[in-house]
């Protein structure tokens, strides 16, 4: 499980993960946010259903995506966490949200 | 606003380069897709305390001078931009703010540096797996760190990483050590010259020393890798030359073997590439001054080759003065003096790189594994058998591969299976790796939304208030 | 005198394969010789399109052998799927092509009308207003005013086509050679010398079907193949839960959940221009007709350069001067290959084309 090697700290943000509030601090991507908060498995892939999490940390291998305030495949590793951010699994491929129909995909 | 030079990276060639051509009177831009300067050696290096140094090393704070002397210079610096083409008319696409730029330049300095080389075992996919790089940057930015961990690989990078999890206190599960022994019959006639860093070779050693007497396990000569897990990472086994399958328990494992130049982006901006052979990957051919095939374009850093931070510094200063020299700002005599010194750095910095070229060689069998069920391409979910299979009906190479099965077709654009494939095509039809080529690559070199090209400004390609967007 | 096949193919992309497929099922022994990995593949621009409506608006010719093809496809891609267990992700719903405007609206209706008229009821078609438009379509923009659906268009993955009929050719013991760009067609007594990088390549007959490469090609055989490349562009998203299993002009998704988003061939006006304007063209249009996917990502383009003819229309001509010499170009390798492989082989394996293709023939250039 990742820790942090500095706990002390003033400032804290806080985000939802998948219903639950994750702190985390500035400056942290949300890839680390969640390392932090012991959560390893951040997709399922789009053919297999497998279980993928951070590889890289680089932006350079996208195994990182998950559904950040709604907008699928977003590279958990790239963006910093703001206090209030949405953050999901993404569990296969990236689900068009059609606002003008329910939420039955085709 | 019009510019001189627009630099793509801000790590330290890319820093040094745009600090040189400002100081030389170019107008500049650089474009970096992070949010702080430094790149990945230098990474968070602004924010570093001295808390940090203890822990990062000598060879970390480096950097501090070199981003001072960047920021000293108020150049034009646009962070977080995510650079998706450079076109062979030096046309820079780049993404700000969800919105897709266009701009152009006279020249155009590729500095994005390097990403390590892809390490396919089995279960490499399994979550708490990542690469020696990722612990390091997790460190670095977040100052997070697991205990409990296996380094699992070969090359600096792997021991550099493990001491400064050590030197923060932080135990290390082991540290396998997959160098193949075999490696130092060939290494030993580059090593009368590597010994010109001296220095280096017995920092090197210090480091494996200190991983030693703190008591962390250091397995060498392992010759297979296995990660073991059902949803997740739980363990390493490991074979080598001495014992059989041996398996320590780790929920993360951080692998490596070796970093290689990010040629996405030279690539499909139509530059020539080589394959090198002693570092097993692709380079885009530069002259003396970093200038590539591409008329306007050079290439500076660990992107024009690996050679470390420093060496990446000194290309980038020799980079921008050919800039300045061809943009009118510097004389033929002036620049050869200016960048005598830059040179000699980079000659400095190179002395131990054929050694370290040849002792660090990943074995080919960690290059190109061997079980079917391994996976290939993390993105497309391939493994060794369905690329096996799609090379047997009189392959052309990896372009007919890649349309044939879709290696290489996910959004990493081949960075993590492009080397693996050309490789285990040159095994399959026994033809030299140079000869079976490379993914073609074209833009967009990082994904961009639809909407962002719909919304492209495409009249004014001079600039687009880029200095502005902070 | 019989060389060492009985067929050469030369050009290893959607007509060399579908081609080579076609003569080998009926049991010819064939080579197809091919330039190799970095060739110029115009089958990798292919949209994927199997399509009917837009073809030979005025060339009843071109309007029939399409319609031909579209009927053989079922069958074509049961059997390629049987011979080699791969997938090609064929499927056929029909298709359907948006109009933004009134005007697109009734210009398309004009054309669907005289291609129905021509064809004597064997093409059938709806124009569709926007509301019947919605009923076909998901989230569709505010521009979308209606569009013309065709029940015989469908589409496929061109490049797991491709894949399979190579497969299949080389299951029935045809050979492929990479890295064969031909240089020079001799005649060889009743048959045919082709000289290649790796040596010289005998066999009693020789097809043409290397694209932009047949131009050169085709004097050493003494025909002519008037074509040039038109530069066309597709994007690709990244893998998208299922959304539109209509194939449409602009945008289709395919079997593994990519959306491509394009002007393809099917587009009666090309993009002449290349660069950030066509693609912010296409783009547009895309996001006209389905916003939704305005937050899609783009991970890849292609870039094709068609292989164009005068007319638009595809070449298909035998020498006169020297039997048993055939060429064959188009862009539309997709709709046309069940053909190419089931017809068109047919001919070549018999020795000579049949009387459908007459108004296909280069000769028609020469006014």
């Amino acid at each position: 499980m990742f820790k942090r090697l500095h706990p002390e700290t003033d400032d804290e943000i806080t985000f939802d993960f998948e219903g639950t509030s994750i702190s985390a601090r500035p400056g942290d991507s949300v890839a680390a946010a969640l390392l932090v908060a012991n959560i390893d498995t951040f997709r399922e892939t789009p053919v297999r259903g497998h279980p993928r999490g951070p590889f890289c940390m680089m932006g350079a291998c996208f195994d990182c995506l998950m559904v950040i305030d709604g907008e699928a495949n977003q590279q958990a590793c790239q963006i910093l966490v703001s206090d209030g951010i949405k953050v999901a699994r993404q569990l296969g491929a990236a689900k068009i949200i059609n606002d003008s129909e329910t939420d039955d995909e085709l | 606003m019009s510019y001189d030079l627009i630099v793509i990276g801000a790590g330290p060639a890319g820093m040094a380069a745009a600090t040189t051509a400002s100081t030389g009177g170019a107008k500049v831009l650089l474009l970096d897709d992070q949010s702080t300067p430094g790149g990945q050696i230098y990474r968070a290096i602004e924010t570093a305390k001295d808390a940090e140094a203890a822990i990062l090393g000598d060879e970390y704070m480096a950097g501090q001078p070199i981003v001072r002397a960047f920021r000293a210079q108020g150049i034009d610096y646009v962070p977080d931009a995510v650079v998706w083409q450079v076109s062979e008319e030096r046309e820079v696409g780049y993404s700000s703010g969800g919105r897709a730029k266009l701009i152009s330049a006279p020249w155009v300095i590729l500095a994005t540096g390097a990403i390590e080389r892809p390490f396919p075992i089995p279960g490499w996919t399994l979550p708490g797996v990542m690469m020696a790089g990722a612990a390091q940057t997790l460190l670095k930015s977040s100052g997070v760190a697991t205990e409990g961990a296996i380094f699992a690989g070969c090359g600096p990078l792997l021991y550099l990483v493990a001491r400064q999890y050590l030197r923060a206190g932080v135990n290390i599960a082991a540290v396998v050590d997959t160098t193949p022994k075999a490696n130092r019959m060939g290494a030993l006639p580059h090593l009368p010259h590597a010994l010109l860093r001296w220095d280096l070779l017995a920092k090197g050693r210090r480091w494996i020393s200190e991983i030693r007497r703190s008591g962390t396990p250091l397995i060498q000569n392992a010759t297979a890798l296995k990660v073991i897990g059902d949803k997740a990472a739980q363990s390493l086994v490991y074979k080598t030359a001495d014992v059989d399958w041996r398996e320590i328990k780790a929920t993360h494992i951080f692998l490596h073997q070796g970093i290689v130049p990010n040629v996405n982006l030279s690539m499909a901006a139509g530059l020539d590439h080589s394959w090198d052979n002693r570092q097993l990957c692709w380079r885009p051919l530069t002259d003396a001054w970093g200038c590539s095939s591409v008329s306007g374009i050079a290439v500076a850093g660990d992107g024009a080759g690996i050679g470390g931070g420093l060496a990446a510094e000194a290309g980038g200063q020799i980079a921008a003065i050919g800039v300045l020299s061809a943009v009118g700002k510097l004389d033929a005599q002036a620049s050869r003096d200016q960048a005598r010194r830059p040179r000699a750095q980079l000659a400095h910095e190179h002395h131990a790189r054929p050694f370290l070229d040849a002792w660090f060689r990943p074995a080919s069998d960690m290059r190109v594994p061997n079980e079917d069920t391994t996976i290939i391409c993390r993105c497309e979910e391939l493994t060794l058998k369905n690329i096996r299979d799609t090379i047997d009906i009189g392959l052309a190479g990896p372009n007919q591969l890649k349309s044939f099965c879709r290696a290489g077709m996910g959004p990493c654009q081949g960075r993590f299976c492009g080397l693996t494939v050309q490789e285990l095509i040159a095994r399959e039809t026994k033809r030299p790796a140079a000869l079976v080529g490379y993914y073609r690559l074209r833009p967009p070199i990082k994904p961009l939304r639809l909407e962002e090209l719909a919304n492209l400004a495409i009249d004014d390609l001079e600039g687009d208030d880029a200095g502005q967007d902070r | 005198m019989s060389g060492a096949y009985d067929a050469i193919i030369i050009g290893g992309g959607l007509l060399g394969s579908a081609i080579g497929f076609g003569l080998a099922r009926q049991g010819l022994g064939c080579v197809i010789l091919d330039e190799g990995d970095t060739a110029y593949r115009a089958a990798r621009g292919n949209f994927g399109l199997v399509w009917v409506q837009s073809k030979g608006i005025g060339k009843p010719v071109y309007a029939d052998w399409t319609m031909g093809s579209a009927e053989l496809w079922p069958g074509f891609a049961q059997e390629l799927t049987e011979r080699t267990g791969i997938d090609i992700s064929y499927y056929a719903p029909g298709g359907i092509e948006i109009c933004l405007s009134e005007a697109e609206f009734d210009e398309r209706a004009q054309k669907m009308a005289s291609l129905t008229g021509h064809q004597n009821g064997r093409f059938s078609h709806q124009m569709l207003d926007r509301k019947a438009m919605m009923e076909r379509l998901p989230g569709l923009g505010p521009d979308v005013v209606g569009g013309s659906f065709s029940p015989h268009d469908g589409h496929v993955g061109p490049l797991f086509l491709m894949r399979a009929m190579q497969r299949a050719f080389v299951d029935l013991d045809g050979v492929i050679r990479t890295d064969s760009r031909v240089h020079a067609i001799k005649r060889d007594g009743d048959g045919f010398s082709v000289e290649t990088p790796g040596g010289t390549v005998t066999g009693g007959k020789v097809v043409l079907a290397a694209g932009l490469g047949n131009k050169a090609l085709a004097p050493m055989v003494n025909l002519d193949q008037p074509v040039y490349p038109l530069k066309g562009q597709v994007l690709v998203t990244e893998r998208m839960a299922p959304f539109l299993d209509m194939p449409t002009t602009h945008a289709r998704q395919t079997g593994e959940g990519t959306i491509l988003i394009g002007s393809s061939q099917e587009d009666v006006g090309f993009d002449l221009s290349s660069g950030p304007e066509v693609i912010k063209r296409i783009a547009d249009r895309a996001r006209r007709c389905f916003p939704v996917l305005s937050k899609a990502r783009i991970v890849r383009t292609w870039a094709a350069l068609r292989v164009m003819t005068p007319d638009g229309i595809p070449i298909y001509d035998q020498s006169e001067t020297m039997p048993g010499a055939f060429a064959a170009s188009c862009h539309s390798g997709v709709t046309l290959a069940a053909t190419h492989a089931m017809t068109f082989a047919k001919y070549v394996a018999d020795g000579h084309l049949g009387s459908e293709l007459d108004g296909l023939s280069a000769g028609r250039f020469d006014v």
